[in-house]
């Protein structure tokens, strides 16, 4: 088979003010014609300027500085809008992650999709039309006339990626690059838009190239992989033999920190297993009959749990399923619209959400959010923030003792006293997160409650989070509330596991026995939407 | 389109009490100001005590504020304005005369403002740091800086005096040429309905100054706004989507970046729209413009009580209306404002 694509020595530059950086430091990778190729690494790797680069949507910054990009034989790494307008779209088409973004938000999708189609062919409205329904069709979309319709904000995340996927097919493209196309969709949705992209691929004869950060979605779609680090192409093979003998010490680290059905918090970062915590039995947290109503629809209907000291309990489900609502309502950020939260045997339910900051409750109650750069005060060193609940819930004034606590804090998340001067957005991903934990566990909570404290993160950083997180509760004696999307996450990191949909209990249990042995159907539809990358799901030698 | 129908409605019951308040607080503030009405308007310097006490009763003034206010209110309520002192006529129908011209001034400025701001952001925005874009920056920053009556001033100077191309820039049309027969008021509009070309010309050439001069006043804002919220729509996702598609630049750009880019400026141009209406008094003073907002400032120079609080009553109407259809607008252009 003759390569479709071929890169070759790819460089790339982006001006920033700090200078010149290289993003792409010679990228070379092929893809043949219906073949599946994974690129797959964490941000900052390169692999999305990599897609972009062959696309030619690069942003105005960067700058192609070598290397070579041929299409069907033709070199287009110079090529000017008159040579690729007609490849777009008609002969290499993309789909980017977020898609609800990626669709313009005031034109019905039908009209997109008919855009897209009478860009390329001269083809009468109408027939634009038939044919965008035909795709919507094809794409497996309910109701599809009504569909045509719609706009981006009537539709699903996922319908939302279908209806990109049926603009990005409609010409019958032989390169479809798809760039995270799941993220930030459901583990089912993800599963269903998967399969859409790997049947459609397959039925028309289409390359893809898959850009993931996730192993193993690249290991379950793509016959080829390639694994970028820091703008380069480290390793190259095909699923098997790269997960189950990674060659390049990045892959294996890659491998490594990627949760799977029977890794450990200590796995992750290659320790050994710590002894089990030994639960206290004392309760300090008792939910009953929560129900919480937005707009006179339940979010939350009916629940009820438990949490002993030291203990930590995972609430897992999908978008819509009152997971962040229960989290937000337990630690008084929401009131709730019936049912009781009793916190140490008394009803703190009761006290409203406005007036809770004043109670002597909320510094046993503290929250760690998802978004760690968005939840940290833009004009806040580091150290203001650890210190502001010092100052705020426990009363210390400015000084060295106030000083040495937030040091102390920082000290215990294992962050650098030399950073606490700087500023959210002079520190990492993974710095932030650590600033994010030290802020909760500053005022002394019994209770910590992590709202998906790790979604954002890459793989390596998770890892080495979820072992600080895992440290600090055996340590400390903390509880926690953990939520997250990720099945794999919670069972390591929480002994008893209640699985959540639409807003109410569908399952609960000791986490091994959960997951190993699920009862509810839906727990079983979610264990079996996520992706693997061990043959026949069998641990990884080594 | 029923939920756009509400929304407007509620808006506009919820605007009521906004409007009651600019009743009770113009009504206060023109009795705090200083300068008697009754002494202005007696017969001369020597009128007598009698005869100012006998005008201050006929204009009601010798009761107290409160009572005066209630009758003020009551007055209001039977779509009274009371009657100007200056002109001898009831405050309605000089409104209504020179509402017309007011309105006709603006909706032209707002034309050519528009008409020009638009493709100028556009442009701005596509090169960024350009010459175009400093270019643009340069006029914007000269339409803001430079006074009305200075800028209005200038063209008179250059376009009547110097180069004599437009007409003598005096009122709404030529003294010589013929009224046409009213119907909505707006020249243009009768002219035309009348068939009357040479009316219509010569209303729009008189019409070309002023509108000129106001339009360089509100260029800044709406030029800046569509350049800016341009720029935030061309780095979005779907405008990347479109690229990577293959659609044409002009599609990218007019279809898919302008719409989007023009939500904003639609809630611009509604404030624009009541500010020139109102408060480029400067414009009609220097053009001799038969318009509203003269007709206010005369009034409030001479201390004529019942056309200042009817022109800002009407103004306050006129700001709920237009945000009104700002608000239609608005639902029609972006389908996400309809839900919730």
């Amino acid at each position: 088979m003759s390569a479709l694509l071929e890169v070759e020595d790819l460089r790339v530059e982006f001006g920033t003010r700090h200078g010149v950086v290289e993003a792409l430091k010679g990228v070379t990778l092929s893809v043949a014609a219906g073949e599946t190729l994974g690129i797959v690494g964490e941000s900052g790797s390169g692999k999305s300027v990599t897609a972009f680069c062959v696309m030619r949507l690069l942003e105005r910054a960067g700058r192609i500085s070598g290397g070579r990009i041929r299409f069907r034989g033709e070199d287009i790494t110079r090529a000017g809008r008159r040579v690729l307008a007609p490849l777009r779209g008609a002969a290499m088409s993309m789909i980017f992650q977020n898609p609800r973004a990626a669709l313009n938000p005031i034109r019905p999708v039908g009209l997109q999709i008919a855009d897209v189609i009478r860009a390329h062919e001269a083809v009468s409205a109408r027939e634009a039309r038939e044919r965008a329904l035909a795709l919507l069709e094809a794409v497996r979309i309910r109701e599809p006339v009504r569909r045509l319709e719609a706009y981006p904000h009537e539709l699903s995340g996922g319908m939302c990626q279908r209806v990109m996927i049926a603009m990005a097919i409609a010409c019958e493209p032989s390169l479809l690059i798809a760039d995270e196309p799941t993220t930030g969709l459901d583990v089912t949705t993800q599963k269903a838009v998967m399969e859409l992209l790997a049947e459609t691929t397959a039925r028309r004869g289409m390359a893809m190239v898959l850009i993931t950060h996730d192993l193993g979605l690249a290991a379950q779609y793509c016959g080829r992989i390639a694994v970028m680090e820091q703008g380069r192409v480290v390793e190259e093979a095909v699923p098997d033999r790269l997960f189950g003998a990674p060659g390049h010490p990045y892959t294996q680290r890659l491998v490594a920190a990627s949760p799977r059905r029977d890794s450990t918090v200590a796995g992750l970062v290659g320790e050994s297993e710590p002894r089990a915590v030994v639960p206290t039995g004392r309760r300090l947290l008792e939910v009953a009959g929560l129900r919480k109503e937005f707009g006179g629809v339940a979010a939350v209907e009916g629940v009820s749990f438990h949490l002993d000291a030291g203990e930590s309990l995972g609430l897992v489900g999908e978008s819509g399923s009152g997971k962040s609502t229960i989290s937000r309502l337990v630690c008084r950020l929401l009131d709730p619209t019936a049912g009781s939260i009793r916190f140490e045997g008394e009803e703190i339910g009761a006290i409203p959400a406005g007036r809770f900051h004043g109670s002597p409750w909320r510094k046993d109650i503290q929250i760690v959010f998802q978004d760690h750069g968005e939840s940290l005060n833009p004009r806040f060193s580091a150290f203001d923030c650890i210190a502001d609940p010092l100052r705020r819930l426990l009363g210390m004034r400015e000084g060295a003792q106030l000083r040495a606590q937030a040091e102390d804090c920082a000290a215990r998340v294992g962050l650098p006293g030399e950073l606490l001067g700087r500023f959210p957005h002079q520190l990492s991903g993974g710095q932030k997160a650590r600033v994010g934990i030290a802020r909760a566990i500053a005022p002394g909570p019994r209770l910590l409650v992590l709202d998906e404290p790790t979604a954002a993160l890459d793989v390596s950083v998770q890892a080495v989070v979820l072992h600080l997180l895992d440290r600090l509760r055996r340590e400390e004696g903390l509880a926690y509330l953990f939520v997250s999307h990720d099945l794999n996450v919670v069972r390591m990191m929480c002994e008893r596991t209640i699985v959540l949909q639409a807003g109410r209990v569908v399952e609960e249990g000791r986490s091994e026995a959960l997951f190993a042995a699920p009862r509810a159907g839906y727990t079983r539809e979610l264990l079996a939407a996520i992706p693997h990358f061990e043959p026949q799901g069998e641990p990884v030698p080594g | 389109m029923r939920g756009i129908a509400g929304r407007a409605g509620r808006r506009f019951v919820s605007s009521l009490p906004a409007l009651f308040g600019v009743l009770v607080f113009t009504f206060l503030l023109m009795r705090v100001l200083p300068g008697d009405p009754a002494i202005f308007f007696a017969s001369g310097p020597n009128a007598g005590q009698a005869e100012i006490e006998d005008i201050r009763r006929r204009m009601g003034l010798d009761k107290p504020v409160p009572e005066q206010l209630l009758l003020y209110l009551k007055d209001i309520g039977t779509g009274n304005l009371g009657r100007s002192m200056t002109t001898g006529q009831p405050v309605l129908n000089d409104l209504r005369n020179r509402l017309p011209a007011s309105l006709e001034l603006t909706f032209c400025a707002l034309l050519i403002a528009l008409v020009l701001a638009v493709p100028l952001g556009i442009l701005a925005a596509l090169r960024p740091g350009s010459v175009v874009d400093h270019a643009v920056r340069l006029l914007c920053t000269l339409g803001v800086c430079v006074p009305t009556f200075v800028s209005g001033l200038l063209l008179i100077y250059v376009l009547y005096y110097l180069l004599g191309i437009a007409p003598d820039p005096t009122g709404r049309i030529d003294i010589f040429a013929s009224q046409p027969p009213e119907v909505t008021g707006f020249l243009l509009v009768d002219a035309a309905i009348a068939g009357d070309w040479e009316a219509w010309w010569a209303a729009a050439s008189q019409l070309v100054l002023p509108a000129c001069t106001m339009a360089l006043f509100v260029l800044a804002p709406l030029a800046r706004m569509t350049r800016a919220s341009m720029l935030a729509v061309l780095t979005s996702d779907f405008i990347r989507t479109g690229e990577a598609l293959g659609l044409s630049r002009r599609r990218v750009i007019l279809v898919y970046a302008l719409r989007n880019a023009l939500l904003p400026v639609i809630t611009i141009m509604g404030i624009v729209f009541s500010t020139m209406l109102g408060a480029n008094v400067l414009v009609e003073k220097v053009f001799s413009w038969p318009g509203v907002a003269s007709y206010a400032l005369d009034a409030l120079l001479s201390s004529d009580y019942a056309p200042v609080q009817g022109f800002v009553l009407l103004m306050a109407s006129i700001f709920v209306l237009v945000n009104l259809v700002v608000d239609l607008l608005y639902g029609l252009a972006d389908p996400r404002v309809s839900i919730g």
